[in-house]
């Protein structure tokens, strides 16, 4: 009953789980910048992170390479690994969020740059302080809503 | 221009709701099962425990759902009447629908008969399970 789970060639790819969880961290304060300045610049610039997130993967971010080379090599214990697939998941989402944000910024709508940058920055941080699995709570019911 | 309004509402909102996700998961709600519904080997592809079945919905964007497998298969090893099933929602959505599955991992306990008694979304703990367990004859 599991199939696509079990698919050895889906799910071959395993980063350490720290890293999605310290993007998130600035991520964070990256939105929180772009919210209280209403720079559409600053968002613009997390914008192309999501991008290199959602296509080639949060490891190769340039969070993700912050976090390899300073973060990593100070941390003590087992790395916890995760299936890169949900954080990959995570950083589309925020990019959907940030590609409305930067439309409503161009359009002259400010107020859709702030609901869809708060939007983002709702769940950025949620994963940074709560461990929250976006992809948990929201893909099935995009599926479900989706599709026949 | 400042503005810190949006900052401060998005904040509180997200703290709020963080706690309250927090403290839901994997507790195991008693109350959501969809009436009338029951679940068979047919439906499964696998035969259900003779006493109980762990049916457990996981999806490829969810990291906990693997730390939800090897807790439950640890723990149906030394149980010669429970099983653990794994589905994939994704695969399943017509299942998905009728038993109004939201979220990755939630795991349904399942009697004999196939009925519902219980239902965790998230990582149960070790004791929580058991005590689900424990309640199903």
């Amino acid at each position: 009953m599991s199939e696509v789970l079990e698919n050895r060639e889906v799910a071959k790819i395993y980063i350490d789980a720290r890293g999605p969880r310290f993007a998130a961290i600035i991520t964070t304060i990256v939105l929180a910048t772009a919210l209280v300045t209403q720079n559409v610049w600053v968002l613009v610039a997390q914008g192309v992170v999501f991008l290199i997130g959602a296509v080639k993967g949060p490891q190769f971010t340039p969070y993700g390479a912050i976090f390899k080379s300073a973060i990593k090599p100070r941390l003590k214990g087992v790395a916890p690994t995760e299936d890169v697939r949900p954080p990959k998941f995570a950083q589309a989402v925020g990019l959907v969020f940030a590609l409305v944000a930067a439309v409503g910024a161009f359009a002259g709508a400010g107020l859709v740059f702030t609901i869809a940058v708060g939007a983002a920055l709702a769940a950025s941080f949620l994963n940074a302080a709560f461990n929250y699995c976006l992809g948990c709570e929201i893909y099935l019911l995009l599926v479900r809503f989706t599709s026949r | 221009m400042k503005t810190y309004l949006p900052l401060a509402i998005v904040i509180a909102l997200s703290t709020a709701y963080g706690f309250w996700w927090k403290a839901n998961q994997g507790a195991i709600r008693t109350k959501k099962a969809v009436p009338g519904h029951r679940l068979s080997a047919e439906i499964l592809g696998e035969a259900l425990g003779t006493r109980a079945t762990m049916v457990q919905f996981s999806s490829a964007f969810c990291t906990p759902c693997r730390a939800t497998h090897s807790l439950l298969s640890q723990m149906v090893a030394s149980m010669k009447d429970v099983k653990h099933i794994q589905v994939d929602a994704e695969s399943h959505l017509e299942l998905v629908r009728e038993l109004d599955i939201r979220s990755t991992p939630t795991t349904l306990f399942v009697n004999s008969q196939g009925i519902e008694v219980g239902r965790a979304a998230g990582t149960p703990k070790r004791d929580q399970v058991l005590a689900a367990l424990a309640n199903i004859v």
